[in-house]
């Protein structure tokens, strides 16, 4: 099974999520963003970083690159999509997922082992996980806020598509401590949390972050 | 040429950081009078007619690529 992983200009955690694509079992696919072209993938990880130096808004020129045409009539069409970080404000920008990502409350960059709490192991993405599973995985953004108006808050919370949860501490100001979300469908999740840097005991919190990836390859599978 | 503005400013209800960051220095520099500080973006774009035609393909770009309607709102405006 292919999952592709697209590089945009900044971004920083591509060649981590291909490894962990890798890692969990699948074929990691280089996807670039000039191409209007999947190259045939099964699934699309939008990595970590700062795509097109974070300029105008995170995420905001991004959503015009040629590649980014291509995974959102895929995703619409229920492909898998993953939004880590960078790609969480991507798919954002791009009205796959509601809401917004602001600058962190206490206004600093802010990295840390973040504990989450699995609301929900229906998406694409999160199969591996038991509901109200508890993981940590590292966090690390400026920008990493989520914002929306009470009413989308509400119909997220209420439709069970908030997909992960803040434990501890609230990092970066999200509202209702939401830390990843999913669409309706649920093939398109983002989360501001790196599970591509939680695969291996070597480094990182732990291995925590590998059930993203081996559940969408089971998806695939199956 | 005539120079279209468009200004973008966070919604009133989205927290500014940056705003209270501009707000937190003024009152070290001896500025004590101001109550609150919003920090926006400021667009200039240059056209050669300021006309209806113009003007709506300019709220088209502020709707789509300037700002982001979720937590922006934006003013269009020609400068003479």
């Amino acid at each position: 099974m292919k999952i592709g992983v697209v590089t945009f200009p900044g971004s920083l955690d591509d060649v981590d999520a291909r490894r962990a694509v890798r890692l969990a079992g699948g074929d990691s696919v280089p996807l670039w963003h000039g191409d209007h072209d999947l190259k045939g993938v099964d699934a699309v990880i939008l990595p970590g970083g700062f795509s097109y130096g974070d300029y105008l808004r995170c995420g905001a020129i991004a959503r015009f690159a040629p590649v980014m045409s291509e995974v959102v009539s895929a995703a619409q069409g229920g492909m898998p999509v993953l939004g880590i970080c960078n790609g969480f404000q991507i798919l954002c920008e791009s009205h796959l997922l509601p809401g917004a990502l602001i600058r962190n409350d206490h206004r600093t960059f802010i990295c840390r082992d973040q504990r989450l709490r699995v609301e929900n192991n229906a998406t694409a993405w999160t199969s591996s996980y038991d509901v109200g599973q508890e993981i940590v995985i590292p966090l690390k953004n400026g920008e990493g806020g989520f914002v929306a108006d009470a009413e989308t808050l509400d119909r997220l919370e209420g439709d069970g598509r908030v997909v992960f949860r803040y434990l501890d501490v609230n990092p970066n100001g999200s509202l209702r401590d939401i830390a990843g979300i999913t669409n309706e469908r649920g093939n398109v999740v983002g989360l501001m949390p790196h599970p591509e840097h939680a695969i291996e005991q070597l480094c990182g919190p732990g291995t925590d972050g590998l059930g993203f990836f081996t559940s969408a390859l089971a998806l695939l599978v199956s | 040429m005539p120079r279209v503005i468009v200004d973008v400013m966070p919604k009133p209800e989205i927290l500014d950081p940056q705003g209270k960051a501009v707000h937190g220095a003024l009152p070290r520099l001896g500025f004590d009078g101001i109550l609150d500080v919003r920090q926006g973006k400021r667009f200039e774009l240059e056209v050669s007619e300021a006309d209806e035609a113009t003007l709506s393909e300019v709220h088209q770009i502020a709707e789509t690529l300037l700002s982001n309607p979720v937590i922006e709102n934006y003013v269009v405006r020609v400068e003479s």
